[in-house]
């Protein structure tokens, strides 16, 4: 008998000191929480997207209440959540475009030059691993659709092999983005007309082999461009989106009409 | 010699009796948190820092006030209780003095507190009858182990998700089946380190 009640002992005074310790150390050591962090938290989506480039809703939280990010920061929450933080934190709110997701490829099916045939599982990340896809061209669209598969608004649609993506529909997430296996979407401003359709860093000959609608390298776009917005980089012109003015001089002299018009 | 002792102690924890491959425990956060490497290695890492920290509050706890009142039968429950305090306390300390440490294992730490390989690293070390340096050396071992299995198992599965899986294997089961082949290599360690010393 006294046995059990020594091990009731035992274990209750183990448990005791144990929550007495605890009870104390989160009195006496509790961080002092900013409360706009909760209720800028509490405005955000909550998908941890990370669109706004911290690592997640609590992180964007944390820097918006700090004043060291904006408040229309927050792509998936749009312009009601940007309303809702600048509420919060006393700042005006700024006009929100959110961008939109532009696939810098056109190999369609007659463009671009197949070199294997694939019989695998018909994603683009396993076709991805398995000599880096089907087609020539290193660098291009896949064509399997895991973009496809991750937009929450169904904005993307495969044609020709290729996929491509409604603007109208397309919120700027970013989801894309951090599927695609190649690398080849990226978020563009809305007021940006013009872009490169074409990501390819081989050589222009090597290029023009691949495929018919590949960008060649030959500067026309640089040397025509007034606001020095295009260049080449790596055999592949680059849009600087803060100096474009979508004029469209870049896209009529372009000899293989990888630049184009989006919108 | 004792040195030789704990590099012994070391290898066996880390290869043969390799926590999660060999012994099966902590199985949960091994199948849970393996998806992605940095993931694995901060759920690793977390167990090691536990391991170390709960050993080296136990063994005492077990030497000098279970043993000489003859209570030993109360070993599991009273670490259970201490590792869960500990933790916990652990984690406020962390939250208030190093804010970038629990930053990365914060997340991870409330998932240890009862964690079975913790618990059975603790265990052990008392039925192996090892000194407090040799207790620490073997939990220090066994959560190398464990970080090695968890990043191990991360490559396998990111392999994995790009292979054409049938689908009444898709998801946990596919998982099961890579686990204990995985485990399966891990026997080859078996008979190895009795021969190297």
């Amino acid at each position: 008998m006294i046995n059990v009640l020594i091990a009731i002992l035992v274990v209750f005074v183990t448990g005791m000191v144990a929550a007495v310790i605890l009870a104390l150390a989160s009195y006496y050591m509790a961080v002092p929480e900013n409360a706009k962090v909760s209720e800028v938290r509490e405005c955000l989506p909550g998908a941890n997207c990370g669109a706004c480039g911290y690592t997640g809703c609590d992180g964007y939280a944390e820097a918006v209440a700090s004043g060291k990010a904006a408040s229309n920061l927050c792509i998936p929450g749009g312009a009601s959540v940007a309303k809702a933080i600048s509420e919060i934190t006393g700042a005006s709110a700024e006009e929100f475009t959110p961008p939109v997701a532009f696939v810098h490829c056109n190999g369609t099916s007659d463009a671009a030059v197949k070199t294997a045939e694939y019989e695998g599982l018909k994603t683009c990340a396993a076709m991805c691993l398995s000599c880096s896809g089907d087609s020539a061209c290193k660098y291009g669209c896949l064509g399997c659709g895991d973009c496809a598969d991750s937009c929450p608004v169904d904005a993307i649609c495969l044609e020709d092999g290729i996929a491509r993506i409604n603007r109208e529909i397309c919120i700027g997430c970013g989801a894309c983005v951090k599927t695609c296996p190649k690398h080849i979407i990226s978020l563009i401003p809305r007021t940006g007309m013009i872009a490169v359709a074409c990501s390819s860093c081989d050589a222009g000959a090597q290029t023009r082999k691949n495929c018919k609608n590949g960008c060649i390298a030959c500067k026309k776009c640089e040397k025509t461009c007034p606001n020095g917005a295009i260049t080449v980089i790596n055999n592949c012109a680059r849009i600087d989106y803060d100096k474009c003015t979508s004029c469209g001089l870049c896209r009529d002299v372009c000899p293989t009409g990888c630049i184009i018009s989006v919108g | 010699m004792d040195f030789k002792m704990l590099m012994y102690i070391l290898l066996v924890g880390v290869f043969v009796n390799n926590y999660v491959l060999q012994r099966f425990l902590g199985i949960c956060p091994f199948l849970g948190v393996s998806k992605k490497l940095d993931q694995a290695t901060g759920m690793g890492i977390s167990v090691i820092f536990v391991m170390l920290l709960a050993t080296a509050a136990t063994w005492p706890i077990q030497k000098y006030i279970l043993d000489p009142n003859g209570l030993g039968y109360l070993q599991t429950i009273v670490f259970i209780l201490v590792i869960a305090a500990l933790v916990q306390f652990i984690e406020i300390v962390l939250k208030r003095y190093i804010p970038g440490l629990h930053k990365s294992l914060g997340v991870y730490l409330p998932l240890i507190t009862t964690n079975c390989a913790v618990l059975g690293v603790t265990i052990n070390n008392i039925t192996d009858e090892y000194n407090f340096i040799q207790s620490m050396v073997s939990s220090l071992g066994c959560g190398l182990g464990f970080l090695l299995a968890m990043v191990l198992f991360s490559g396998v599965r990111s392999r994995m998700e790009g292979a054409n899986v049938p689908r009444a294997f898709k998801g946990l089961p596919i998982t099961l089946v890579a686990a204990s082949i995985v485990s399966l290599a891990f026997f080859g360690f078996s008979g190895i380190i009795d021969n190297l010393f």
